[in-house]
């Protein structure tokens, strides 16, 4: 269908995108402290390369991803948490940059489309269930019964 | 040769509206010869499309770079099988292989549909020609591959160097068997519609042709996961790409309607729910064509900056969309519902099924078009990734994947959950064993590592489960048991392989995310690095010459417990001088079921590379279990009900029974 190779596609577009070779942290940019570039490496999950084509930060070659990266580990070392990181990041990038939408009025079809139609199939699906057994499945008659009783021979 | 390839092509295109009119024409007035068209009609199609193809594959084998599509895509020195796999690696080529493997699939339904309902046929081969007339139309006019270039240039300008791979061989032909095989469960439904009723015959002819789609998607998604793993050198094996959701959905949608399509031609109920699924399917392989091939993925302003193509295919989508969904809306009521059952069942299983699969595929879409909406109607632009994906689609394919093994042990109409249970509790109790060993037992094992562990543990036992139940394990004598074991349904080992590769996939996944290892660091030649247990010593960065590439080739040893060497791996960078790109060729050597995944980054100036590591526990098993998948399919289309005319053969055989057992 997709007139192109839909994975191959994908490679060409990310291949257009950083025609480097594909190497995303380069050990310079690492923190000495493991636990707080574990926590890099997270945060850089959730960052979107914004030159690149649906990558995160910590993916991609780009030299804007890399500056990203190393502005990420700026503000944990400056003691910042997490979710301050993130705030600092989106102030200055916009919303784009999150691969995670936040949860709010205008993502709210996109985060409730799963719930809802879950329930509604849900719903729906009892609903039918229901009315058809009753209109369907009717227990024999008293007559029907003792005519069934006749042919049975009891 | 090639203006014999363009020529058959125009040929081809014509074919196809009459393909189109005259058979649903026949099928209107009840007029027999000219239903009888249809079926020369979409052979000769074929035939035509098939000379088509094979012109464009003779001008890329042979280097013809008077055309236009071989000069942008193909270089006199690669090597001659990805000159031939090139003719499907850019737009052109790939939507002619699309058009041919819709008439291929036309044709198969003339040569083998001799007993279906003489209206059914026709209906179903014309709307196949509406489908292909769109198509010839759209390449014709937009995509044409045999345009000329004059004067001829002396070299072409090579393929994308990360396209010369042999995945380029397999993955699109594989993909667009089962896309494009979904469009066969579409136009039966169509042609359901377009007649008002839907009997026995529809369903035994829709179910395998499901299956063989799904089967091709499965390899096809499978394949190029794979070969995204391997190419693009980070290790990821999925990454929730609009792309790849795009070929993702059609399969979620497929799979729902496999499951569906077993009820209806078992037990004839939720046939209108099976109809909606097939014409959906089919419309989300269209939606998938439009995404790709108009831009609007990258931006909606790209999309406006060149939108012939484009908008082209948004009117194939409107109409085909559209259209089936009106004719669904009209004539659906008319349609009779079959065949009640209780909601314990193995219908009510498969219902929930459904509703799983249906609201993950609309969880998908939603995803994938999301961004494209708010920046069409507002100035913000979002992005939605990976992590949206991870949180929405795995909760909702968790219940799916714990009550797969209850629905094929359940009854038919009326099921006894308790009982089900009962027989699943060695499964149960190992997956429960399984869990809790991980948690205790594996080193920086998290809770969901070992939940997920259990799960895939219930997955497996629980389809061996199904064969041990069904054989009478433990019941009978061994002998009787293999007997019967042997004597099963085909279809029945098929849902108990296709169950136990989902459980494969799912430990594949649940190893690599949750036990994989990684390191990133600059290696000096003779320095030695340790990952997950593994010791890898770095030889040295070689050089060497490719045909149409240079490269550094940097060796690794495995070192064993004796501390001598027990293997080698090699990654290296190529550099592609006629595109002038750098490519990532990653080291890779399987352990067992497990992955040492190696990949090399830029020289530094003291002359040390930078070098990226993963240990990837079971990470084999992600394609394994897709491979096994496939074997389902094949099993259960092997299965004597399946195959195609086999309802005349049974008849056959019944009456030839008698005489046999006479002594």
């Amino acid at each position: 269908m997709n007139a192109r190779l839909s994975l191959a596609s994908i490679i060409l577009l990310l291949a257009l995108f950083f025609a480097g070779t594909a190497l995303a942290v380069k050990p310079d940019e690492m923190l000495p402290d493991p636990a707080l570039e574990a926590r890099a490496r997270a945060l850089s999950e959730g960052l979107r390369c914004m030159v690149c084509q649906n990558q995160s930060i910590d993916e991609s070659d780009a030299d804007l991803a890399r500056d990203l990266r190393v502005l990420v580990r700026q503000r944990l070392v400056a003691g910042d948490t997490d979710q301050q990181v993130m705030d600092y990041v989106v102030s200055r990038y916009g919303e784009f940059v999150l691969l995670k939408p936040r949860f709010d009025l205008r993502n709210a079809l996109l985060w409730g489309t799963p719930v809802l139609l879950l329930l509604v199939g849900g719903v729906f699906i009892v609903l039918t269930a229901r009315s058809r057994r009753s209109t369907a499945t009717n227990a024999l008659t008293t007559e029907e019964q003792a005519a069934l009783d006749k042919i049975l021979g009891n | 040769m090639v203006e014999t390839g363009h020529f058959a092509l125009v040929l081809a295109f014509a074919l196809s509206l009459v393909q189109t009119v005259v058979p649903l024409l026949g099928a209107r007035l009840n007029n027999q010869r000219l239903m009888a068209v249809g079926g020369p009609v979409a052979v000769t199609g074929f035939a035509l499309t098939a000379l088509s193809f094979a012109a464009l594959a003779s001008a890329y084998a042979s280097s013809d770079f008077s055309v236009a599509s071989v000069w942008e895509n193909s270089h006199s020195l690669q090597p001659l099988i990805y000159k031939i796999t090139g003719t499907w690696g850019n737009h052109e080529g790939s939507m002619l292989l699309w058009v041919l493997i819709l008439t291929f699939f036309g044709a198969l339904v003339a040569a083998f549909g001799s007993n279906l309902p003489a209206t059914l046929r026709a209906n179903v081969l014309a709307v196949q020609g509406a489908i292909g007339a769109a198509f010839f139309l759209f390449i014709l006019a937009t995509s044409n591959p045999f345009i000329r270039l004059n004067p001829a240039p002396i070299e072409g300008r090579d393929l994308n160097p990360i396209l010369q791979d042999l995945g380029l061989a397999i993955h699109p032909p594989f993909l667009y068997l089962g896309y494009v095989g979904f469009s066969i469960c579409f136009s039966f439904s169509v042609a359901a519609l377009i007649e008002g009723r839907i009997d026995a015959s529809w369903a035994r002819w829709v179910r395998p042709w499901t299956l063989v789609a799904w089967m091709f998607l499965t390899g096809g998604i499978a394949m190029g996961s794979y070969w995204a793993y391997y190419e693009l050198g980070w290790g990821g094996f999925w990454f929730w790409d609009p792309v790849e959701n795009a070929s993702f959905m059609p399969w979620l949608a497929g799979t729902a309607l496999l499951h569906s399509a077993i009820v209806m031609e078992k037990r004839s109920a939720l046939k209108i729910w099976t109809l909606l699924l097939a014409i959906l399917t089919f419309s989300l392989s269209l939606l998938g064509t439009f995404l790709v091939r108009s831009g609007v993925l990258t931006s909606v302003h790209a999309f406006a900056t060149d939108p012939t193509r484009g908008v082209f295919i948004l009117c194939i989508l409107t109409l085909f969309i559209g259209g089936s969904l009106a004719l669904f809306a009209l004539r659906a009521s008319r349609l009779t519902t079959g065949g009640l059952f209780h909601p314990i069942s193995r219908e009510g299983a498969l219902v929930l099924n459904n509703l799983f699969l249906t609201t993950a595929t609309a969880t998908v879409l939603v995803g994938t078009l999301y961004p494209l909406a708010v920046e069409a109607f507002s100035a913000d632009k979002i992005s939605v990734g990976a992590p949206f994906f991870n949180l929405t689609f795995g909760p909702l394919m968790v219940p799916l994947l714990l009550v797969v093994p209850f629905g094929p042990l359940l009854a038919w109409k009326r099921g006894d959950v308790f009982a089900v249970a009962q027989r699943l509790m060695v499964a149960f109790a190992a997956a429960l064993l399984a869990t809790l060993v991980t948690a205790l037992f594996l080193d920086g094992a998290s809770v969901f590592a070992a939940l997920g562990v259990g799960l895939a543990v219930w997955l497996i036992l629980g389809a061996l489960t199904d064969l041990a139940v069904k054989s009478g394990f433990r019941t009978v004598a061994t002998g009787v048991m293999v007997r019967r074991l042997l004597g099963l349904p085909r279809s029945v080992f098929g849902t108990a392989f296709a169950h136990l590769g989902l459980g494969l996939t799912t430990l594949g996944i649940v190893g690599t995310l949750c036990f994989g290892t990684e390191k990133i660091l600059s290696m000096h030649a003779g320095e030695t690095v340790e990952l997950s247990g593994h010791t890898l010593r770095f030889v040295g960065l070689y050089p060497a010459q490719g045909p149409n590439y240079a490269e550094d080739r940097g060796r690794f040893e495995l070192i064993g417990v004796s501390g001598s060497p027990v293997g080698e791996i090699s990654s290296a960078k190529r550099f592609y001088p006629v595109r002038q790109m750098t490519t990532t060729e990653s080291g890779i050597r399987t352990i067992g079921f497990s992955q040492l995944y190696i990949s090399l980054g830029d020289e530094g100036k003291d002359g040390s590379v930078v070098v990226r590591l993963w240990w990837k526990p079971l990470v084999t098993l992600i394609w394994g279990g897709g491979l096994m998948m496939m074997a389902g399919a094949a099993m259960s289309l092997m299965d004597r009900r399946l195959r195609v005319g086999a309802p005349s053969r049974r008849r056959k055989q019944a009456s030839a029974l008698p005489s046999a057992t006479l002594p």
